[in-house]
């Protein structure tokens, strides 16, 4: 790891502050931070502890006039435990009770978790020069490489690294928001869904985050289908293992019809992914075999799989089939 | 710590060796504490140079200087003498790491001790008192032979501690899905499992 200077911030100010350099980053749970600054995949030269701003709200889940802001220093694990969450935002509930460890869950923050990176082992491994993400125009080791794991939606020729998280998929199928913060700015909120950027020509461009901003929320709102949602997360390990595919979804169902659906994808893209054509595939639709089909299948429809991967593809369609049976099926 | 107090001679176990070895090791960090804690802040024109941290461990403050890039596991390994923590994969994918921080089981192989200063920090060696009896979870690995290597015992005890204060000890399939982030390559996990169903129940006072 390579020397950094260390700085402990009290006060969201102060946080953003201390970030008006190029090179600086953002420690909360360091789960994903420690981790790559060891690897020398991530080398920042100023760290900045924002912990102790976990006694503010950023550190609180509050009820809001429409919906449930969640601040972006709660751990993992006491939203998942968070009765609110768990009887009314159930999806948001299993995407991360099913991610990770409970000592990972334990440390790592929300607002650390939807930006956590790739699990590319071409990324995480600096010994392959070709890496796109990590140095742009350096090529991509993956396209022809071992990339069983990579993505298959949102890709490009320049990369095709797997978004690895799970509770963002949660909070853009449920149309969530984000509150950021930075230096000599207001505050701005943004839809979730333009949190992330596909890898284009850019792969090293992960987020629309500006230099310096900091993540102080996330707001839920309070929809109809949001308490009959579920997460799905197929892998090649029962426990504590990135998902090969998932899916996040929330249905508003009249008897057998579909008033409203929203479905995420995981595993399979380079972004969380709101599958849109899949939605409107089901709306006012009979939630039956043939409309459950089409929506898989509009869902994948401009897939691109490569030599070890393709196998997402069909995997992906049966693990959002099986999730909008599952969801259908919920007592609520 | 167990068996801390000084062995008798010629009873000299490993153990005993290396405490006693390790705590001696300990006292220049201590001693260089005492002057680095003057400038705690980080001198912004030499980043490697050592800080002084004051890390709360076991009930106990201990001072050492440390290089900021320092985690709390390579504090407690190689600052403090206290090795029941054990390295792994040193990258937050074993748990032979796990340590109690403020009561929560957390990884500290990605804790920066800078990070961990005023916070309550409990290892393996915090757990059973000099002479004390052992916590009814050390007892409980011994009773259930749940281990072979060792080397992730302290990890699993100190994971299953907080498994069972979190309440997710409920039933072997709980303590499965709980305890998922503590990989044993000797696989006793039925025994692990066997452990902590008799330890929860013995665990109230703790």
């Amino acid at each position: 790891m390579r020397p950094f200077a260390f700085d402990h911030v009290s006060t969201l100010a102060g946080a953003v502050q201390a970030a008006g350099h190029a090179q600086s980053a953002f420690l909360a749970g360091g789960t994903t931070l420690i981790d790559l600054m060891k690897l020398d995949v991530m080398q920042p030269d100023v760290v900045i502890d924002i912990n102790r701003l976990g006694d503010s709200a950023l550190g609180k889940i509050e009820r809001t006039a429409d919906g449930v802001r969640l601040g972006a220093l709660v751990r993992m694990a006491d939203a998942a435990a968070h009765p609110d969450i768990r009887r009314d935002l159930p999806v948001i509930a299993q995407s991360l009770d099913l991610a990770a460890s409970a000592q990972l869950r334990n440390m790592a923050s929300l607002g650390g978790n939807v930006l956590q990176r790739t699990r590319c082992t071409y990324f995480r491994d600096v010994s392959y020069a070709a890496c796109n993400k990590r140095s742009r125009g350096s090529g991509c080791a993956a396209l022809d490489g071992v990339n069983r794991m990579h993505a298959v939606l949102g890709v490009s020729d320049q990369c095709i690294a797997t978004y690895p998280g799970d509770f963002a998929q949660a909070l853009i199928a449920l149309d969530a928001t984000v509150c950021i913060v930075g230096a000599g700015q207001k505050a701005r909120a943004i839809p979730f869904a333009a949190l992330h950027r596909q890898p284009g020509e850019t792969p090293d461009v992960e987020t629309t985050l500006r230099p310096g901003e900091l993540i102080a929320f996330f707001n839920v709102p309070a929809e109809p289908w949001a308490r009959r949602s579920l997460f799905l997360k197929i892998r090649d390990r029962k426990s504590y293992e990135f998902a090969l595919a998932s899916a996040a979804i929330a249905l508003d169902l009249e008897g057998d019809k579909v008033r409203e659906a929203r479905i995420a994808l995981g595993g399979v893209a380079t972004v969380p992914w709101r599958a849109k054509a899949a939605e409107e595939a089901l709306r006012r639709k009979t939630l039956d075999d043939q409309a459950i089909g089409a929506a898989a299948d509009a869902a994948f429809a401009n897939a691109r799989g490569r030599e070890h991967n393709a196998f997402k593809i069909a995997l992906g369609k049966r693990t959002l089939a099986r999730a909008l049976r599952q969801a259908a099926a919920l007592q609520i | 710590m167990p068996n801390a107090s000084s062995p008798a001679a010629g009873n000299a176990s490993r153990r005993n060796f290396l405490i006693a070895t390790a705590s001696t090791a300990a006292l220049p960090a201590v001693a260089r504490a005492a002057s680095a804690k003057a400038v705690l802040a980080q001198d912004p024109r030499n980043v490697s140079a050592p800080i002084g941290l004051a890390l709360r461990v076991n009930g106990g403050e201990r001072l050492v200087a440390l290089d900021i890039r320092t985690t709390l596991l390579d504090a407690l390994r190689e600052h403090l003498g206290l090795t029941g923590s054990k390295k792994g994969c040193d990258h937050g994918q074993c748990g032979a790491c796990t340590v109690l921080v403020d009561g929560r089981r957390v990884l500290s192989c990605l804790t920066l001790a800078a990070s961990a200063e005023g916070r309550d920090i409990t290892t393996i060696e915090g757990l059973a008192k000099p002479d004390g009896p052992l916590h009814p979870m050390q007892q409980a690995f011994i009773d259930h032979d749940a281990f072979q290597c060792g080397y992730c015992t302290p990890g699993q005890i100190m994971s299953a501690i907080g498994c069972v204060r979190e309440g997710h000890a409920s039933s072997d399939a709980a303590i499965r899905e709980y305890m998922s982030g503590n990989l044993c390559r000797c696989a006793a996990y039925p025994n692990i499992v066997a452990a902590i169903n008799q330890a929860k129940g013995l665990m109230k006072e703790t």
